[in-house]
């Protein structure tokens, strides 16, 4: 007999509380790439209205010069630059660089993998994604 | 394919994309102001430069790979059995083809003077 | 004549004003019981005093039924590892005055089958770690003539020991995001066990590691949300361990 497992299910999964800010991280890498992808398969719908010509290129342009649409757009640049930089360092740790160096463990057991580079690290994805939002939005609302 | 090779290609287009895709967003703040390289004169004078109609071809194959496959490994880890496991693979596999071949054609037919 | 100090402790801690807590305790028995029921204990507690302590205290003098599974009482067996106010800890390594909270919520960890209130199954965790070949792998042996013990110098135990401090308590199981939807995934603590060979130099079995650990549910499941390493009370830091595990499969090590 299949025995119910007790897993912590999708709200554990989700629930980027509890933990440090490397949950947190987690959890914004697979928000924004998913988010990423959603926006990936909507824009190329929507520069696939070029081929119907410049009538249809204005009217699909005309979805995202909205305040709505500037926010979404905003969102966007937010997500891909935090996806993009987070993306880096995941990269590299995956790799087993930057994740500290093995040691003999005494108490308090601090984990090196949890270290400040890393720490700073995201504080820096998030802290420039800020930014080109910033910038973004200077850019839409500045026309 | 064994997990390794997939997961490296995962990495790779990444990788690529990164330059790319910076690319193409200072495309639309460096040539010229923001609005303006959205007019449709402009971005079929873009798709007709070859070099950068390449471009856009390499991101759009790059990162449909990497999208999907992101979206199968979500949800491989959401759920697990055999039959599930195959509809995730293949579907992915098939909603990445499809996405490809449908932004080929803008490419391909804007480039082309199709328009 | 009695030892006047021995005399001064034991009123002392008569005498102490110890405090209280609310112990709010999962009860659950998958035979006959259709769901979770929390019970809310009054205990009495010392500065030193940890949550097994309490719950101990409980099951000898107000429910003699609860179900709790232990053995060291020292962070040395990895048998009592439950849920502690949200979070995977050991009850006999956690003092309740570090929790600073008038409630304490003991659950059983997720992630595993429930056997009785806070004991769980953790079969599934030796099966996977069993699958990592935890043993050295090599031709010769310490007893074959002609070879001697194995030395090793202090830097190349370095490069393992950490790992080999595992005392299979499962907290990191419980705390990963990845586990919490994937009952297939290998998870942090087989996976770190598969590198402590990895990086053990006498051990010549690594290819053989490799080839288990890349599959869809293998290594590749671990983002490096550290969460494992967040709980782990031994130092283990499994997340490290992956990741330099992965750096074998992805050729930034050798
Ligand atoms: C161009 C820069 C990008 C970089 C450097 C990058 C990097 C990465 C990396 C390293 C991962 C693995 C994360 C992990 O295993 O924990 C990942 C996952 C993912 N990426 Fe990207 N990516 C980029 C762009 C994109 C874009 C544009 C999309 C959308 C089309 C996207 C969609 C995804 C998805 C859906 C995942 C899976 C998320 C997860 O497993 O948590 N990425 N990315
Ligand atoms: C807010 C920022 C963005 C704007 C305003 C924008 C605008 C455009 C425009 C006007 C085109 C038509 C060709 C050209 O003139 O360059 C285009 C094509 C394209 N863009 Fe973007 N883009 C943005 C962000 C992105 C991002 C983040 C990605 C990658 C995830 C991306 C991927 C593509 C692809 C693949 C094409 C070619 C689509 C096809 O023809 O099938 N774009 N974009
Ligand atoms: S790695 Fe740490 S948390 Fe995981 S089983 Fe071993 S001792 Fe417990
Ligand atoms: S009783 Fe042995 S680890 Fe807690």
């Amino acid at each position: 007999m299949k025995r119910n497992e007790n897993k912590e299910g999708i709200k554990g999964m989700a629930n980027p509380g509890r933990y440090g800010i490397e949950r947190v991280s987690y959890w914004l890498m697979r928000i924004t790439g998913l988010g990423l992808l959603a926006y990936f398969i909507g824009h190329i719908y929507e520069t696939s209205s070029i081929l119907s010509g410049k009538a249809a290129w204005d009217s699909m342009l005309e979805l995202t010069q909205t305040t709505q649409g500037h926010v979404f757009l905003t969102l966007v640049i937010g997500m891909c630059v935090f996806h993009t930089a987070n993306g880096m360092r995941l990269m590299f740790a995956h790799g087993g660089i930057g994740v500290g160096k093995p040691t003999r463990p005494d108490y308090p057991y601090l984990p090196n993998s949890q270290n400040m580079k890393n720490k700073l690290c995201i504080y820096a994805s998030i802290g420039i994604a800020a930014l080109a939002m910033m910038y973004g939005l200077s850019v839409l609302f500045g026309e | 394919m064994r997990e390794s090779i997939i997961m490296k290609i995962h990495y790779g287009t990444a990788l690529g994309a990164v330059v790319l895709v910076a690319v193409h967003i200072l495309y639309r703040i460096t040539m010229m102001s923001f609005g303006d390289s959205l007019e449709y004169e402009n971005v079929v004078a873009n798709y007709k430069f070859v070099p950068y109609a390449i471009m856009l071809e390499l991101i759009l194959v790059l990162l449909s790979v990497h999208g999907f496959n992101g979206l199968r490994v979500i949800l491989l880890e959401l759920k697990q059995g055999k039959s599930y496991e195959k509809v995730v693979t293949y579907g992915c596999l098939a909603s990445m083809a499809i996405l490809i071949a449908y932004g080929s054609r803008t490419i391909l037919m804007t480039s082309m003077g199709m328009t | 004549m009695t030892d006047p100090q021995i005399v001064e402790e034991q009123s002392s801690a008569e005498s102490s004003s110890s405090k209280t807590v609310t112990l709010r305790m999962a009860k659950f028995n998958p035979e006959h019981d259709s769901g979770t029921q929390f019970v809310n204990f009054q205990v009495s507690y010392e500065r030193w005093t940890t949550v097994l302590d309490a719950i101990l205290d409980v099951k000898k003098h107000l429910d003699h039924s609860v179900a709790v599974r232990y053995s060291c009482r020292q962070a040395s067996c990895g048998s009592c590892g439950m849920k502690i106010n949200g979070r995977p800890r050991l009850a006999c390594f956690t003092k309740i005055s570090e929790l600073n909270s008038d409630v304490i919520t003991v659950e059983p960890m997720n992630n595993y089958p429930i056997v009785r209130d806070l004991v769980v199954d953790l079969e599934r965790m030796f099966d996977t770690h069993k699958e990592m070949k935890p043993f050295i792998i090599r031709e010769d042996s310490e007893i074959t003539t002609n070879t001697k013990e194995f030395l090793q110098t202090p830097e190349q135990v370095e490069e393992y020991i950490q790992f080999a401090n595992c005392i299979k308590c499962g907290l990191c199981n419980s705390a990963c995001p990845t586990m919490a939807t994937d009952s297939s995934f290998l998870g942090p603590q087989a996976l770190t066990q598969a590198y402590r060979y990895v990086a053990d130099n006498r051990d010549k079995g690594k290819n053989e590691r490799l080839k288990i650990i890349d599959d869809s549910h293998g290594i590749w499941r671990c983002h490096f949300a550290g969460s494992c390493s967040q709980v782990c009370p031994k130092g283990v830091d499994p997340a490290m361990g992956i990741q330099m595990l992965r750096g074998h499969l992805l050729g930034f090590k050798k």
